[in-house]
This record gives C-alpha cells, sequence and structure tokens, in this order.
C-alpha cells in the first residue's frame, strides 16, 4: 500500500515542458529518501490543462500542482511529501478556495462542465502499463463481445448508441461497420486513423498517449463485428511518443493475449501493426490514407467503390478515427442508451475539443454535444486573454469556417456547424479576438491547402493557389470589389469539382470570412486598410506627438532609419523608409507610437 | 523548394548494409505488401536525406522503377532530397501558433539566418523548416531545435536561442 500517489502529466505539451525531467527528478529523489514504497510516482497521459502544464497532482489530498519547474521537485519533497505541507504557491489558482482549503479538480470550471468519456483514463492511468487499463475495466468490453455477443449484436449496439465518426464528417459508425460485415469476401481489415493533421488539433494524440489500449480494444471489437483478423493503425511520424507507448501497448496486448491467436480462447483472432504516416494532410481522407498504407503517393480514390466494399489491398475495410474508437469499448460495458443519453437528437454522446489560440486555459476538453460555444470559451477556457474582445472562434481546421460572436450561442453538433458555415472536423477550436485580421486567417488556411492539395485534380490543384492569390492582393490592397465576387464564385467552383474532401471543403474558410466578415474584407478593397492591423502592406506606423518625449529609443532600435526626431522632441516615421517591422511599437515606453 | 546545395553523396559501406538489412526485415514484418514508405523512412533514418543513389538502392531491392520511389519521396513532407542543417529549426505554423504570433517568429529566423524555409545555411548548421501542427498548442507559438522544443517564443528571444547552438 502507497501513502501518496504522485500523477506527472506525459503529454506532449508537459512533456515539451520539461515532465519528464521533472518525473526523473521525483523518482530520484523517492528513492533517496527511501520511499519508494511508500509513495507511488507514475507518468500519465495528458490531463487537458496544457495552458498550465507541466503539471502534478498529489493524492491522497488531491493537491494540482500546475507550472511545476524540476527546482520544484525538492520543495515538493520536502515539504509535502515527507512534512505533509501542500505547497500553496505551486497550486493552481482554482483548486483553492476560498478559505484556502483545496477543491476537487472537477469542481474548477475547467473541470465542471466536462464529460471526460474518450478522455476518462487520460491523465488517470499510466499508458505504458497495461495492468492499470485492465484495473479500470480495460478489455473488458472485448470480453463481454466476444463470449457473450454475436457480430450483429455487436453492430446493433453501436448503430443504437448514435455514435458517428470524430473524424470531421460524422458518418454513422454503426452503419460503416454494417456495410462492411455485410461485403463478401473472407480477408477484412480494420483500420484506424491516427493521421491527425487539422492544425491545432491534438486530442486523437493525447487519446494515444494517455490510453493506447482503448484503441486496441476498440479495433478488435470492430474486427470481430466485421469479420477481420488484421488492423492498422495509421499514425504521423511526427507524434513520436504516442507511436512508442502504441507500440508498447500492442506488445503487451500480445503478450497478454488479448491480441493475436485465439483471444480468450474464443477461436477469434485479431492481430494490429502500426505504419507511419509521413507528412500529408490529405492522407487523414480515408481513401488516400489506404493508398498510403499500400505504399504509394496518397493521392484519394473516386468513391464508390467505397472502402466497406473495396478498400484496402483491394478489400472490404473499415476506417474510424481515434476519438470514435476510444468510446467504444464504454459504449459497449455501458450500454447504448447510456452513450445516447448524452448530447443533441442527432450527436449523440459527448466530443473532444482542443482549444487554442487567444484563450486562456488552452487544452484539451470534452463536453456533451451541444455545449454552446459560450459555455466552451468563457465557463472552460475563460475567455480571452489581456481582456481583449472575443471575435471568432474557428472550427474544422483548413474544411472549417470562422464562427463569428453573435453566433457564440449556438449549441455545438454536427448539424448546427454545418448550418453556420462550418464544420466539426477533428474537434480543433481556436479563438481569436480583435488582433486577428480574418482575411489574413482565410489567406492562412489557403497556403495550407495549396501546400497540401495532392494535385489531382485541377480544380483543387490550381482553383486554390489562384484563390490563394487572389486573397494575397486583398492583404495587399490590389484587389478589386468585382474581385471578391470572383473569389466567391471560384470558391463554389473548387468544391464542386474536387474528388475528396480535401478539394470541396478547401474553400470553406474563405466562404465563411466572406460572409460573416465581408465589411473587413471590403475594407481592404475600398479603404485599403486593415482593420485588425496586420496586414503589413496596408498598415502605417505613426508617432503621436503629444506623447513622444523624444527619449530616441524608437530611432536607435530601427533596423532601416526610418525614424527622425531631436532628443527631447516629436520624432517622425518617414513611410517611404519604414519596413513596417513594429520595434518601434514595441520599444516605446509612452504608448506613442500606433498602427494608422 | 530547396535550396541545392551541391553535396557530393559519400554514404557508407556500412551505411548501405544497414540499409540493406532494414529493407529485408522490414519485407518479413510487412509481408511484402506497402513497403515503400516504411522503406524511405529508414533510408532517411539512416542516411539523414535521400539522395539519388540512395534512391536507386531502394528501387533495385523492391523491384520498381526509380521513378515510382522518387513519386512516393516527393509526395510526403517528411522525406528530404537535400541535407538537413546540423541543427533542425522548425517552427510550427499550426494555426494555434498562427494566431499567437509564430509567422512573426519565423520570418524573424529567416532574416536571421539568411535562409528560406526548406533551406540550409551554407556552413550546414541550420535548416529551417515551417511544421505543420506539432499538438503542444498549449505552449503557442512553438519553435523546435532538433529535439528541443521552446514555448511562448517571441522574436526577440530568437538571438538568444540560436546563441546556444553557436
Amino acid at each position: 500500500m502507497f501513502r501518496s500517489h504522485i500523477l506527472v502529466c506525459g503529454g506532449t505539451g508537459c512533456t515539451s515542458g520539461n515532465s519528464i525531467k521533472i518525473y526523473e527528478a521525483l523518482v530520484h529523489r523517492i528513492y533517496k529518501e527511501g520511499l519508494e514504497k511508500e509513495v507511488h510516482v507514475t507518468q500519465t497521459g495528458c490531463f487537458g490543462l496544457c495552458a498550465y502544464g507541466p503539471i502534478m497532482i498529489v493524492y491522497p489530498e488531491g493537491a494540482f500542482y500546475s507550472q511545476v519547474k524540476v527546482e520544484d521537485v525538492d520543495e515538493i519533497v520536502d515539504e509535502h511529501i515527507i512534512k505533509g505541507r501542500i505547497v500553496t504557491r505551486l497550486l493552481y489558482k482554482e483548486t483553492v478556495a476560498d478559505d484556502g482549503s483545496i477543491k476537487a479538480l472537477n469542481e474548477t470550471n475547467f473541470y465542471k462542465k466536462q464529460c471526460r468519456v474518450a478522455l476518462r483514463n487520460c491523465g488517470v492511468i499510466n499508458p505504458e502499463k497495461i495492468e492499470e487499463y485492465i484495473a479500470y475495466d480495460g478489455y473488458e468490453a472485448l470480453g463481454k463481445v466476444l463470449t457473450e455477443m454475436t457480430p450483429q449484436d455487436v453492430i446493433d449496439v453501436i448503430l443504437k448508441s448514435g455514435l458517428r465518426g470524430r473524424g470531421g464528417a460524422g458518418f454513422p459508425t454503426g452503419r460503416k461497420w454494417q456495410f462492411a460485415k455485410n461485403s463478401p469476401g473472407k480477408k477484412k481489415y480494420v483500420c484506424c486513423n491516427a493521421d491527425e493533421g487539422d492544425p491545432g488539433a491534438f486530442m486523437d494524440r493525447s487519446i494515444l498517449e494517455g490510453d493506447p489500449h482503448a484503441v486496441i480494444e476498440a479495433m478488435a471489437i470492430a474486427a470481430y463485428a466485421i469479420g477481420s483478423d488484421q488492423g492498422y493503425i495509421y499514425v504521423r511520424a511526427e507524434y513520436p511518443i504516442a507511436v512508442q507507448r502504441l507500440t508498447i501497448a500492442i506488445r503487451q496486448a500480445r503478450e497478454y493475449g488479448l491480441l493475436g491467436k485465439n483471444i480468450f480462447g474464443t477461436g477469434f483472432n485479431f492481430d494490429l501493426d502500426i505504419r507511419l504516416g509521413a507528412g500529408a494532410f490529405v492522407c487523414g481522407e480515408e481513401t488516400a490514407l489506404m493508398t498510403s498504407i499500400e505504399g504509394n503517393r496518397g493521392e484519394p480514390r473516386p468513391r464508390p467503390p467505397f472502402p466497406a466494399v473495396k478498400g484496402l489491398f483491394g478489400k472490404p475495410t473499415i476506417l474510424n478515427n481515434v476519438e470514435t474508437y476510444a468510446n467504444i469499448p464504454q459504449i459497449i460495458l455501458k450500454g447504448a442508451d447510456w452513450f445516447a443519453s448524452m448530447g443533441t437528437e442527432k450527436s449523440r454522446g459527448t466530443k473532444v475539443f482542443a482549444l487554442g489560440g487567444k484563450i486562456h486555459n488552452t487544452g484539451l476538453v470534452e463536453i456533451p454535444m451541444g455545449t454552446t460555444m459560450r459555455e466552451i470559451i468563457y465557463d472552460i477556457g475563460g475567455g480571452c486573454p489581456n481582456g481583449k474582445k472575443f471575435k471568432a472562434a474557428q472550427t474544422g481546421g483548413p474544411s472549417g469556417g470562422c464562427i463569428p460572436a453573435h453566433l457564440i450561442d449556438t449549441p455545438i453538433d454536427y448539424d448546427n456547424l454545418l448550418a453556420i458555415g462550418s464544420m466539426m472536423g477533428s474537434g480543433g477550436l481556436i479563438v481569436m479576438d480583435e488582433d486577428n485580421c480574418m482575411v489574413d486567417i482565410a489567406k492562412f488556411f489557403l497556403e495550407f491547402t495549396v501546400d497540401e492539395s495532392c494535385g489531382k485534380c485541377t480544380a483543387c490543384r490550381i482553383g486554390t493557389k489562384r484563390l490563394y492569390e487572389m486573397l494575397c492582393k486583398v492583404t495587399d490592397g490590389t484587389a478589386t470589389m468585382e474581385d471578391l465576387d470572383k473569389m466567391e464564385e471560384l470558391c463554389y467552383y473548387i468544391k464542386e469539382n474536387s474528388l475528396c474532401g480535401l478539394g470541396q471543403t478547401a474553400p470553406n474558410p474563405v466562404l465563411s470570412t466572406l460572409h460573416y466578415f465581408r465589411d473587413e474584407y471590403e475594407a481592404h478593397v475600398r479603404d485599403k486598410r486593415c482593420p485588425a492591423g496586420v496586414c503589413k502592406k496596408l498598415l502605417r506606423y505613426e508617432i503621436v506627438a503629444d506623447k513622444c518625449k523624444g527619449c530616441t529609443l524608437c530611432a536607435r532600435n530601427c533596423p532601416v532609419g526610418a525614424i527622425t526626431g531631436n532628443v527631447k522632441e516629436p520624432h517622425v516615421i518617414d513611410p517611404e523608409k519604414c519596413i513596417k517591422c513594429g520595434v518601434c511599437m514595441e520599444k516605446c515606453r509612452f504608448g506613442a507610437v500606433i498602427k494608422a | 523548394m530547396a535550396k541545392k546545395i551541391d553535396v557530393p553523396f559519400n554514404g557508407t559501406k556500412e551505411q548501405e548494409e544497414k540499409l540493406r538489412a532494414a529493407l529485408k526485415q522490414l519485407r518479413v514484418e510487412h509481408g511484402g505488401q506497402g513497403l515503400m514508405i516504411a522503406a524511405l523512412q529508414k533510408a532517411q533514418d539512416i542516411y539523414g536525406y535521400l539522395p539519388a543513389p540512395v534512391q536507386q538502392m531502394i528501387a533495385d531491392e523492391l523491384g520498381v522503377s526509380l521513378a515510382e520511389v522518387y513519386g512516393v519521396a516527393t509526395f510526403y513532407a517528411q522525406f528530404s532530397l537535400y541535407p538537413k542543417g546540423q541543427y533542425k529549426i522548425g517552427v510550427c505554423l499550426g494555426t494555434a501558433c498562427y494566431v499567437k504570433g509564430s509567422g512573426d517568429v519565423y520570418k524573424k529566423l529567416c532574416e536571421t539566418l539568411h535562409i528560406e524555409g526548406g533551406q540550409c545555411t551554407d556552413d550546414q548548421k541550420f535548416s529551417l523548416d515551417a511544421t505543420r501542427c506539432i499538438g503542444c498548442c498549449g505552449l503557442a507559438p512553438v519553435m523546435t531545435v532538433n529535439d528541443d522544443v521552446y514555448g511562448k517564443v517571441t522574436p526577440e528571444e530568437i538571438d538568444g536561442i540560436l546563441a546556444k547552438y553557436n
């Protein structure tokens, strides 16, 4: 029996903040004190509150230490572990009640409204120990499926639960499985899409890093349901920690007889291999992903035939996203009705969102479908930092759109997001404030899709490029009002004439910003002005004579010598020489430099 | 497009043996199906990049044409036909980092190192790439130098960070 448990986050966010060194220092100290039989130190997956990483929790007190540094380890051991005095200075502020006592984590604003199904084990168990997963009901669902249910029973449960694909498009998972089950053929494949490419979305990686066995178990269940004996997990090579933990998890599952031949003595065979992606966004599209597993250039194929009929290596295949799989064992154990009781009528269950951008609590949150954007951004996310005004939220990555502030009370589910011109996507939610230019954001996404278009369809390959050039004209101030109309027309042309989801959705960021922020586009075109002060070509820096004290700091720091003036007299910027780097504005201590 | 530096290919006999052994191993693991990407990944691990002679070796071993190997190697962002610097700098230009100003960090690096993305400094010390989201959005904007991760980076900090590697 341990008297104390210390959980150190080993997700990528915290690891980047040196949490591995913290973990090692902690283990080292505990051994040095001879406390290894009393205090258990373990490394877990992501807690979700990445903004405050590296994170550490000490039980039984439930002390949630945030932004821990390696230097803090000694103090934590000396004070908390040895003397039993909590190190108040390191506690996450939200967990300290007014009277100084510690509040439970799930009473804090960030966790209160969350409902963790897919993330339930992340930050709880050690992902590198199968025993810990099993202790939390792991592989019980697989056992139940293999011993008590027929393949059709499994599919019926998934159908009834209303689970829809969490990768973006939201296709009902049960129907996908049913198609694959009904397809004739002896050899079938189960694939997992872990090629998480949407910039700003990292829930799949966190699940793989924090709870890899949940995905393995779910894939085995899927294999049983459709009659497959081989699976592939296609994961980005850019996710080294996820790949490593998956590799360990697969090895352990094989050792325990949970993968391989004759699982649970039922005669059911299933094994799993990892395939590393090599950095191509289009490979998140299902047919492109399969082409890539086959070792080729990851170009999409026309559908039909759908993968459920003719997929990987020409055999019936199902492909689901990581988060979708992470829900499956829970649905089997707790039942379809339990799952369907969460969320909205057409979007059941929960969804994980990656909060990023101009928001206080960046990180991962899992909320029931139907939660409003306002609750996510203000109640959970803590709003925009530095008192800035919320302007828009971007969902769905390069395929999605920007949701303006006046639609902030929209309950989030698949259909509502589509209706307001965005989409669920994989669940990235990037918050933007008044300092972000919406044309610039649209341009940013287009640059991404130009780069990532695989080149197969002309409308996507050339269309996105032309669209990008038009956006450049807008941000340079050389576009005309007709260009805006042409842009819109081109958007629809690209959507209608592209084979796969990448091209069909690539114009969405432009269309949604044109729709909701047309005034901003018009300001660029008509007034040659960027209201947010982002687009460099349209910017002019000026010095307000009344505020300038003539300290010469700006002139000394200007890299091109564009600022002139005598000491203790107001300075001026020569717009011809100015390269708009903004150094003068940063350096000025009197707020005298402004963007005009 | 990467800067074409004329680096003569000087792969060693050991590297070649290592690659051939790795390809043999892969063939067993993959059951002969869909080897190409894994083969290129192994080769890049061994050589650091994928020059024409290495692509030719893979083509011979897998029994496919050089064009096919080249086609796959140029499709994926992970593969580089040119050598990288001793210190590989990556700046995340994912959305979360971008809205928090990683574009300025990237520009500052280009100016300081006098190279563009995908290029390598003349002394082959630093190479610079704009990367896709690396998933630590909580630390935005993020840059990496080999395996070191720097979070919440500002353009002013660049000189100090680079100095650590000089």
